[in-house]
């Protein structure tokens, strides 16, 4: 191409996210990226978001990933700004989230001088990315920006980060968008091997006792519809982990709710004696599995996923599948010879919920987590976006709220970060306006990006803060009370919380508290009613309740704990 | 088992950082690792020795495989392969006599390249174990220095075939 005009380094780089279609920039302004906002000014195709903290940028762009599958755009300077998305960043690779963070840096010529606002960040988050680049020629800018975003979202999905030094934002080239990517050493499987699927598709229409086992892979791959129609077709259970509920509806008889260290008891009995395991976009994670060599001990374990590494990780399976989620169910859909004959494994499979449903205390008159989640989940018909944060709230709303959709249940799980739900509710609220966004967290993770509740209030987001407040880091003391001799060490915020309501009210948003069962209905009501901004409810909750069932940490089906074991300390 | 990984990675920015960043990350082991320039300028060849049953091994080589820098993995160990290490060891011939180190550097097929009044540098090149051997006559005259490079090695006869993006 002749005669193409110069374009600054910053123009490239706004012309690059024009033609990603990129709406939102989740950021935070500093030296390094000042260029970058000096354009930003007059960009009227996306809407830039400007969080509290670079941590809350950088979840509210996980929140929108995922809560739509699209690659969420975070925008930090150089230094602290920088080390400020770590959190975020190792979040979204432990969730494998699309995200491009865009980082600024000193000019290259500084680099390595311990300049001010300096930090490498190319190599602190080497372990925590899917790739990154140094820009560190104003004519790779485009060529990086396609590969970043091509990376972020396809094959297993991650973050990906994109360091700019100043002085390459600032000087000039012709720009050119590459149409295509080509990456020699990426080229992710997405066919799945067709006599692996044809031997799966065997093994699971003879099995007795067949399940199907469903992580966030199936979710990220879109492959819900697949899937409900395979497990509906051929009548097979399904039980998710943590990330993949959602993609079944939680309401459905062959539903068996969450699997794991607090799933149900019958979906945990299912794994342990089912006769084929079908991991489908699940990675056999420790809190999935717990001791991994009593894990289906006893099952034909077919395995699907399109990380490679992935496969035999954890657990070493018998039939792999590498590839795209949904083709290949689509295509094990199709080879089914036959529907495997379950009326008996069913009728076992509900024997087991009868003899151990969830359960929680309901006579001594106090409010309970688990009933406000009820309440929750029958208001909202399922039919809502729920954000949770990390501890007991969150596993009582994985088993408590039904999930009807996919992309409903956005929660940290990997990396298990507290103070994940208010910012990430606010990346969910902008990408789905028309779906209620509940967040909800505990007193204590509540206040980990509690700054972000400016930027739902200033933005008018119609996200429900719902904090539910035990007065305690509840699962850590949990755990003190499981395990560490009941030493309930700087677990109990009792004495140090906020006033709730007035922190709300401080941000601008309408905020009301109970300790009442009966004033639960009215509040959820009001909270779903109001729709021109944020409002926050407490629900101030018995400080001493346990999550259960517990899988203890590395043990086995066999050494499940279904209930406190001393009732009297049931408060 | 010991196992000897080729690896072709993108002669980019942080590359090697990279590789070695995943084996401390994932708590593999490495005992040696080599790097240098292919026929292809673009294209740089690693060397790694690591050790591990099938499953880390399995687990290596597909780590190293989902590195986007990473264009080709081979763990050689099944292969006919060729397999060298250069080592320079500086050491003291005045325990014994100078004639008895050079007939050991010797033996080895390893040169002189360096001497003065008390020590003597030998450069030898061949197989790990056969360096290995070297140390340990040389170790009782007291060797005051000693540099390795990393195995390189290269499979034998036809090419190998890319592993990339197989699965078991
Ligand atoms: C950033 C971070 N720090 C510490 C922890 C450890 N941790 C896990 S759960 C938990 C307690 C959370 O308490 P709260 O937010 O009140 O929720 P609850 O368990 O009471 O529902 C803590 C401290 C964590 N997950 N994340």
């Amino acid at each position: 191409m002749t005669n193409k005009q110069k374009m600054s380094g910053a123009d490239i780089f706004f012309e690059c996210l024009r033609l990603e279609k990129v709406e939102y920039i989740f950021g935070y302004p500093g030296g390094a990226t000042l260029k970058i906002y000096e354009k930003l000014y007059d960009i009227d195709f996306l809407t830039h978001i400007l969080s509290r903290h670079e941590q809350g940028a950088t979840h509210m762009a996980e929140g929108y990933a995922k809560a739509t599958g699209k690659v969420g755009v975070v925008l930090a300077t150089s230094g602290p700004g920088a080390t400020n998305t770590v959190t975020g960043i190792a979040n979204a690779y432990m969730d494998s989230s699309p995200l491009v963070v865009f980082t600024g840096q000193v000019p290259t010529h500084l680099i390595g001088n311990d300049a001010f606002q300096e930090a490498d960040i190319m190599g602190i988050t080497r372990p925590i990315t899917k790739h990154n680049f140094i820009v560190r020629d104003v004519k790779e800018l485009a060529p990086i920006i396609r590969k970043a975003f091509h990376l972020a979202s396809t094959g297993r999905p991650g973050p990906v980060l994109v360091d700019l030094p100043k002085d390459v934002i600032n000087s000039e080239c012709e720009f050119n968008y590459p149409e295509n990517v080509n990456i020699r050493g990426y080229k992710p499987t997405l066919s799945g091997h067709v006599n692996q699927i044809k031997k799966a598709a065997q093994v699971i229409s003879k099995a007795k006792r067949p399940l199907l086992y469903v992580g966030g892979g199936v979710i990220m791959a879109n492959a819900s519809q697949e899937l409900r129609s395979f497990a509906i077709d051929y009548g097979i259970p399904v039980t998710m982990t943590l990330q993949g509920l959602g993609a079944f509806p939680g309401t459905s008889e062959q539903s068996l709710g969450m699997l794991g260290m607090h799933g149900t008891y019958w979906a945990n009995q299912a794994v342990n004696n089912c006769d084929c395991l079908v991991a489908l976009g699940a990675r056999f994670d420790d809190r999935v599995t717990g001791k991994t060599d009593t894990f289906a001990m006893n099952a034909y374990k077919i395995h699907v996923d399109i990380d490679p590494t992935a496969i035999d990780k954890n657990v070493s399976v018998d039939l792999p599948i590498v590839g795209d989620v949904k083709r290949i169910i689509a295509e094990l859909r199709q080879a089914m010879p036959g529907k495997p004959d379950v009326a008996h494994w069913m009728k076992q499979i509900n024997a087991w919920r009868e003899d151990c449903p969830l359960h929680y205390e309901k006579e001594d008159g106090k409010l309970r987590t688990e009933y406000v989640l009820e309440k929750l989940s029958e208001k909202t018909q399922g039919e809502a976006i729920v954000v949770t944060d990390v501890g007991q709230h969150q596993m009582w709303t994985a088993q408590y709220y039904k999930f009807n959709h996919p992309r409903s249940h956005l929660t940290s799980g990997g990396l298990g970060t507290m103070g994940f739900s208010v910012p990430a509710s606010i990346g969910a609220a902008l990408a789905v306006p028309e779906r209620p966004i509940i967040s909800i967290s505990g007193d204590g993770g509540f206040q980990m990006n509690i700054q972000e509740l400016i930027t739902a209030a200033y933005l008018k987001l119609p996200i429900n803060f719902i904090i539910l407040n035990n007065s305690f880091l509840g699962m850590v003391r949990q755990w003190q009370e499981l395990f560490h001799a009941e030493k309930y060490s700087f677990t109990d915020l009792g004495a140090s919380n906020p006033d709730f309501v007035k922190v709300g009210e401080a941000f601008g948003i309408p905020s009301v508290s109970t300790d009442k069962i009966d004033e639960v209905d009215g509040i959820i009501d009001q909270l779903l009613a109001k729709t021109d901004g944020p409002m926050l409810a407490e629900f101030k909750v018995v400080k001493e309740d346990m999550v259960f069932p517990m899988v203890p940490s590395g043990g086995s089906i066999s050494d499940m704990i279904v209930k406190r074991l001393n009732p009297q300390r049931m408060i | 088992m010991r196992h000897t990984i080729t690896v072709l990675v993108e002669n980019t920015f942080g590359a090697f950082d990279r590789v070695a960043t995943m084996f401390s990350a994932k708590g593999f082991n490495i005992e040696s690792i080599s790097i240098g320039e292919t026929e292809i300028r673009e294209i740089s060849r690693m060397t790694i020795v690591t050790r591990g049953d099938d499953k880390i091994i399995d687990q290596v080589v597909k780590q190293l495989n989902r590195l986007v820098d990473t264009i080709k993995v081979v763990d050689l160990t099944e292969f006919e392969r060729t397999e060298r290490e250069l080592a320079l060891i500086s050491v003291n011939y005045q325990r014994a006599s100078l004639e008895e180190v050079k007939n050991i550097c010797d033996i080895f097929r390893g040169n002189v390249v360096d001497i003065n009044s008390q020590f003597i540098t030998l450069e030898v090149t061949g197989p790990p174990a056969k360096i290995n051997a070297l140390v340990e006559v040389l170790t009782p005259f007291g060797i005051k220095e000693m540099a390795r490079s990393g195995t390189v090695a290269l499979k034998r006869g036809e090419r190998a075939k890319p592993q990339k993006k197989e699965v078991a």
